[in-house]
């Protein structure tokens, strides 16, 4: 097995994804993707890994994976919170909630709690404009949200886990 | 007996899917005689979770807001048709006007049909307008579709018939045919919706349109941030290939196409379409500059074409029931119908299909059912970031693509999101502003610079450091930059600050002038002080101020001091007295 020294991910795994791409053009998200999924982030080693596979410079890699917003290269925590920041989230004091989890767990958008529990980041849409403001915690939805009821769910996960 | 369950991305994160698997429990501990079933998203996404009951002889039980404690009465009445027991389930005949006033072409089978089961789809006639196509020549397919009138539903409304026939007279025998469903406008979710409810109206419109022009290669670009609109989909190509709609000779024609799909990784700008075909190659998605036009040098330099998805699930009904009746619905200059995602500060919230034409008050207040919590109504974005704000002095403006531009704003993809007199307008440009500067792609220099100078003066006016000449200011820099920029992203960016400008400019005046934010939403701007008559003493917002700014005795009126109030809020927001004044 080959397992990298810096992160310790197993880059086997990637190997056997990144095969059926080999050859074939334009699949470089798409293989970013798959890595992602893969280790929750985009390890050095993995995105290494991915341009020596198909043949496309690192830094043209990391051009492309830093345009998008779905790509990130820091372990995230157990609970990605993925807060709404649409329109009709907006209009419907979604900040008063960003406000709430900062409070709640010391740290804003795109970082992650010491204790490595959670990670906030805010996004555009989640679509479900009907239930705004809303959050997203590991493809749970949660609607309706008022601060205190945020408080409560972050509360109830973090004993969860402990 | 059927029984389905509504479980679209809202009925789901509504409770949708809990309630599925207890019904299905529960019918089968039971030994029912019952059909359960998945629908997608029937649109009234303020009911959800949404379970509708056939019984076997016309009728239809919808049942709505339902809860796990109501899962006894659903099965009583499956037992023993105890109208009763789900009586106080049942959608109110208000609520039901959300519906019956609408009109539904490409919605027509969202939340009624099984999206994971092809023959749900061809029992409603699906893949009949495939059949019917591939009898007549392309040229008389491109003619039905410019009879039909319709046009672009992702945004510009540019004529369909005119793209196709653009990408079918390009040289080349190599063409693909493209789906935008990367719906990047936030507020937006019809495209999800049609996805996630009647994946195969989709791959059945792209087929026709493929045909039209020639390609044998068709790929859908759908948001990544759509887990289940993907996975319906992909189940709904390998049906279609097994039932032999995808693949080789089409139906025994001589049409061949192959169909798939690329999930996007998360950049608004990815809904223009030259950037659109960057992404799909695999590079950054920066659009590139026109001419040359998708339709003579588009995804790997062929010829292709480039509609949304709400557009391709017109079609097979275009063909099934002919160009002319699409086109009696409408206006002069926008035929046939419209589907909008009503959000906001509206009683009732979902997706609304209405035939053009009709005015924007009636979609908010017939539809819609006004306003919430009894406030008043100020104004509507329509177009998202990319729009403007119609204020209600407009509201009788008919839903048309050119009476919607001449007030400012757009039609764009259909978000439609109703603000009431507690929603700032200078803040929401800045909101609009936020985030267009933050999916710039950074191409050109006035969509990257311009947006970040427009926000960071937005932001001084919200924090009460607006200045003389302010307005003035974001006017000029706006028209430079909707002259200036490369793409759509960064030439309507403005819109949302020219809008507002337009329709409320005491409100920017308050802010700059007097340093006063009339919707009393800008923070920094407003004063808190303790109503003495409301005040109880119970000490909370003693307790959560986090500056130490309110002193008081228990059950003693408490006072704020100024100089040390940060204008966080929270004393208004913990306080269960409404005893915190904000002027």
């Amino acid at each position: 097995m080959c397992s990298c020294a810096e992160t310790g991910c197993d880059l086997t795994l990637l190997e056997g994804i990144l095969k059926p791409y080999i050859g074939i053009p334009g699949s470089l998200i798409s293989v970013l993707q798959k890595a992602q999924d893969l280790y929750g982030y985009l390890p050095k080693e993995a995105v290494e890994l991915i341009s020596d596979s198909l043949g496309i410079p690192v830094a043209k890699v990391y051009g492309v994976a830093t345009f998008y917003t779905q790509f990130c290269f820091e372990p995230v925590g157990r609970y990605l919170i993925l807060l709404c920041q649409g329109t009709a989230c907006h209009v419907n004091s979604s900040k008063q909630i960003e406000q709430a989890i900062n409070e709640e767990l010391g740290i804003v958008d795109g970082q992650t709690t010491e204790d490595g529990l959670f990670t906030l980041r805010n996004v555009a849409c989640l679509g479900c404009c009907s239930l705004s403001p809303v959050m997203m915690i590991n493809d749970e939805t949660y609607g309706n949200l008022t601060p205190q009821k945020t408080r409560k769910i972050l509360k109830e996960l973090r004993s969860a886990a402990l | 007996m059927k029984i389905a369950v509504g479980q679209g991305s809202c009925g789901i994160a509504a409770g949708a899917g809990k309630i599925f698997t207890l019904l299905e429990t529960e019918i089968k501990n039971e030994g029912l005689n019952a059909e359960l079933t998945t629908t997608g998203c029937i649109g009234m996404c303020f009911l959800e979770p949404i379970v509708d009951i056939y019984p076997d002889n016309g009728e239809l039980i919808r049942l709505v807001k339902v809860s796990p404690d109501d899962i006894p009465a659903i099965i009583g009445f499956a037992k023993e048709r105890d109208y009763d027991a789900v009586a106080r389930l049942r959608v109110s005949d208000e609520d039901n006007g959300f519906l019956t006033r609408q009109t539904r072409v490409a919605l027509r089978n969202c939340g009624i049909i099984n999206p994971e089961k092809i023959e749900d789809y061809t029992e409603k006639d699906g893949y009949l307008a495939l059949k019917k196509v591939l009898g007549m020549t392309p040229e008389e397919v491109i003619d039905e579709i410019k009879t039909s009138g319709l046009s672009g539903r992702g945004g510009a409304g540019f004529p369909t018939w005119f793209k196709w026939d653009a990408a079918r007279k390009s040289e080349g025998k190599e063409k693909y045919l493209i789906c935008n469903a990367d719906e990047g406008d936030p507020g937006a979710f019809m495209d999800r919706a049609v996805i996630e409810g009647d994946p195969h109206s989709l791959i059945e419109g792209m087929l026709i349109a493929a045909y039209a022009i020639g390609a044998q290669k068709a790929v859908v670009y759908v948001r990544a941030e759509y887990p289940l609109a993907i996975r319906r989909l992909s189940k709904a190509i390998e049906q279609a290939e097994a039932a032999g709609f995808l693949g080789d000779n089409i139906l025994g024609s001589d049409f061949s196409c192959r169909l798939s799909y690329k999930a996007g990784a998360g950049a608004f700008v990815c809904g223009e379409e030259t950037a659109l075909i960057e992404s799909l190659e695999g590079n950054r998605g920066m659009p590139r500059l026109k001419p040359p036009f998708p339709a003579q040098s588009g995804f790997w330099g062929k010829p292709s074409n480039i509609n949304n998805v709400e557009t391709y699930a017109n079609v097979p009904w275009i063909f099934l029931n002919g160009g002319n009746a699409f086109a009696a619905m409408g206006t002069e200059d926008s035929k046939g119908t419209k589907v909008f995602a009503l959000t906001g500060k509206t009683n009732r919230g979902g997706l609304v299909e209405i035939p053009m034409g009709k005015t924007l008050r009636e979609v908010i207040f017939d539809i819609g059912g006004g306003i919430r919590s009894g406030k008043k109504f100020k104004g509507v974005q329509m177009g998202g970031p990319s729009g403007g704000c119609i204020p209600e002095s407009l509201a009788d403006t008919p839903i048309d693509y050119k009476k919607l531009n001449a007030t400012g704003a757009i039609m764009g993809s259909g978000g439609m999101v109703v603000m009431d007199e507690s929603t700032c307008m200078v803040s929401m440009a800045r909101f609009f502003l936020d985030f267009t500067a933050k999916e710039s792609c950074g191409k050109c220099i006035h969509c990257r610079i311009g947006t970040k100078r427009l926000l960071e003066i937005l932001d001084r006016i919200c924090e009460g450091k607006g200045k003389e000449g302010d307005i003035e200011l974001l006017e000029s820099l706006s028209n430079e930059i909707k002259a200036g920029a490369l793409c759509g992203l960064g030439q309507t960016a403005p819109n949302p600050v020219l809008s507002t400008i337009r329709y409320f400019r005491d409100e920017y005046e308050a802010h700059i002038n007097d340093k006063v934010c009339p919707a009393k939403e800008c923070t920094q701007l407003l004063h808190f002080s303790v109503k003495a008559d409301k005040c109880t003493g119970c000490t909370l917002c003693k307790r959560n101020c986090p500056v130490g700014a309110i002193t008081g005795e228990a059950r003693q009126t408490h006072s704020i001091d100024m100089e040390k109030c940060i204008k966080c809020g929270k004393c208004r927001e913990v306080c269960r007295f409404d005893a915190i004044d904000v002027y």
